[in-house]
């Protein structure tokens, strides 16, 4: 594994958050002035089902360096089985993408409920400090996309 | 075989059971066969070809074939079976439409490789005792007939029809093969080597969108890849970016719909070994949800449209094999 040894690297991170749980996870960790790093822009999908492989890959796309799906625990989707879909999809697809050589790390799904401020705050420290373990992601840019 | 076809078609056609046969003819050399459809016995004498080159799988044209007036009669080798079988299950094609033949498949043999040779010009093929001897412009060559078939017939998963109305040869087998064998070699490399090999295959993608449009998986009428406000539309690859998101989102569309029936790598004309995508969606599909193969029945959940709710977590990827 490549380590990354730039320490003012910051990381870009798409979190997809589900509007039922891991959004309202969001606020609370807010409300409960919890500190979570600002490289984590969240996206607010109505299931995290939503979450087509392609938005993955675009925001790899566009820059972000770590993509994280969060959604509600198995059994409790607004939608009741969403999550179950997003789990099997997501995992194949998390398969795929270490199987192109892409870092696995780079990538993860983490069931976060309304009522887990802290686990969401918790994660997204965490996650955003793999990633900047990782440094920047260079086997899924688009040159294009390239901030100058 | 190819009499024994002609004199089924022209029966079948001849007592009305069928209106149309779906076959092959030839094209411009020996070695390209392309499916055709044929309406008269006199199209069937003069133009129908059943040979070592005939590769190519018929059950994506009868998704239209099959929607028009009358029946149309296909004769589908074993691992065109699987597709159609698919096919009916995802009400793509008119089951009641058509009339399947069931033929003995391959070995069918690749052009490419007996280019590979040295040897060009080929105007026939012979296998005599699995030695092929190749009738060719500047006089007769021979080489192993193993040696020249297709990658997807090396590997192949079965030799039985899943679907007919009728067969011409016996009912063959399910094999025991080993076509998961490359797909674990590359899981058994460093993330850095995957990444590195897959980059020389894909770099070689020139998006001629062969893969998708040879795919009897790939039947929707409009595809992500052809709407020009996706941003993703047809063109050729301007960034590595793309190279890798096509070919990720083409198999990942298939994934648990795929049969496996080689088609992709067979007609890729940059010879990527695009199957082996597909394989690693089959094989972690057997491996985390239990075994499945499309298109052996028509009736069963395809892995992606179910769950259990003990089913393993994304995470289950960051624990396994090497990094």
């Amino acid at each position: 594994m490549q380590v990354n040894d730039n320490k003012d690297f910051q990381p870009l991170i798409v979190a997809f958050c589900c509007n039922w749980c891991s959004y309202a996870g969001a606020d609370l960790s807010g409300t409960n002035r919890l500190n979570y790093p600002t490289n984590v822009k969240i996206i607010r999908v109505p299931c995290s089902c939503r979450v087509n492989p392609m938005f993955i890959l675009r925001a790899f796309q566009r820059g972000a360096d770590g993509v994280i799906l969060c959604g509600c625990h198995p059994g409790d989707c607004h939608y009741t089985s969403g999550n179950y879909f997003t789990r099997r999809r997501m995992t194949l697809l998390f398969s795929m993408l270490d199987f192109l050589g892409i870092e696995r790390d780079r990538t993860r799904v983490e069931w976060v409920s309304a009522a887990e401020g802290a686990k969401f705050a918790a994660t997204m420290n965490e996650f955003t400090e793999a990633v900047k373990k990782l440094g920047p992601n260079r086997r899924l840019e688009d040159l294009r996309c390239r901030k100058q | 075989m190819q009499e024994a076809m002609i004199n089924k078609a022209k029966q079948l056609l001849a007592d009305g059971t069928v209106d149309r046969v779906i076959g092959w003819k030839r094209g411009e050399f020996a070695y390209d066969i392309t499916p055709a459809v044929f309406e008269t016995a006199e199209e069937l004498e003069k133009e129908f070809v059943f040979d070592d080159f005939t590769a190519a799988n018929v059950s994506k044209y009868l998704v239209k074939e099959s929607k028009k007036e009358g029946r149309i009669l296909a004769f589908l080798k074993p691992c065109d079976t699987y597709s159609f079988n698919q096919l009916t299950k995802e009400h793509r094609v008119v089951r009641e439409n058509v009339y399947i033949v069931g033929i003995p498949g391959g070995p069918k043999l690749d052009a490419e490789k007996i280019k590979a040779k040295g040897i060009t010009g080929i105007l026939g093929v012979k296998n005599e005792n699995y030695t092929l001897k190749i009738d060719t412009v500047y006089g007769e060559e021979t080489m192993p007939f193993y040696e020249a078939i297709l990658d997807k017939c090396a590997t192949c998963k079965s030799k039985k029809h899943v679907v007919y109305d009728e067969l011409i040869g016996d009912e063959g087998e399910v094999l025991d093969s080993n076509r998961f064998d490359m797909v674990e070699k590359l899981e058994n490399m460093t993330a850095q080597e995957r990444y590195d090999f897959w980059r020389g295959e894909l770099s070689k993608c020139i998006r001629c969108n062969a893969c998708r449009n040879v795919c009897p998986a790939c039947t929707c009428e409009k595809c992500v890849f052809d709407n020009p406000n996706s941003g993703v539309e047809n063109k050729a690859p301007a960034d590595s970016f793309e190279e890798n998101m096509f070919h990720i989102i083409r198999a990942f569309h298939v994934a648990g719909r795929c049969t496996d029936c080689g088609e992709c790598s067979r007609v890729c004309p940059q010879h990527i070994p695009l199957h082996l995508l597909n394989r690693k969606f089959i094989k972690d599909i057997n491996s985390l949800y239990g075994e499945y193969q499309a298109g052996e029945d028509t009736t069963s959940r395809a892995p992606l449209n179910d769950y259990k709710q003990d089913d393993c977590e994304a995470s289950v990827v960051h624990e396994r094999g090497v990094e």
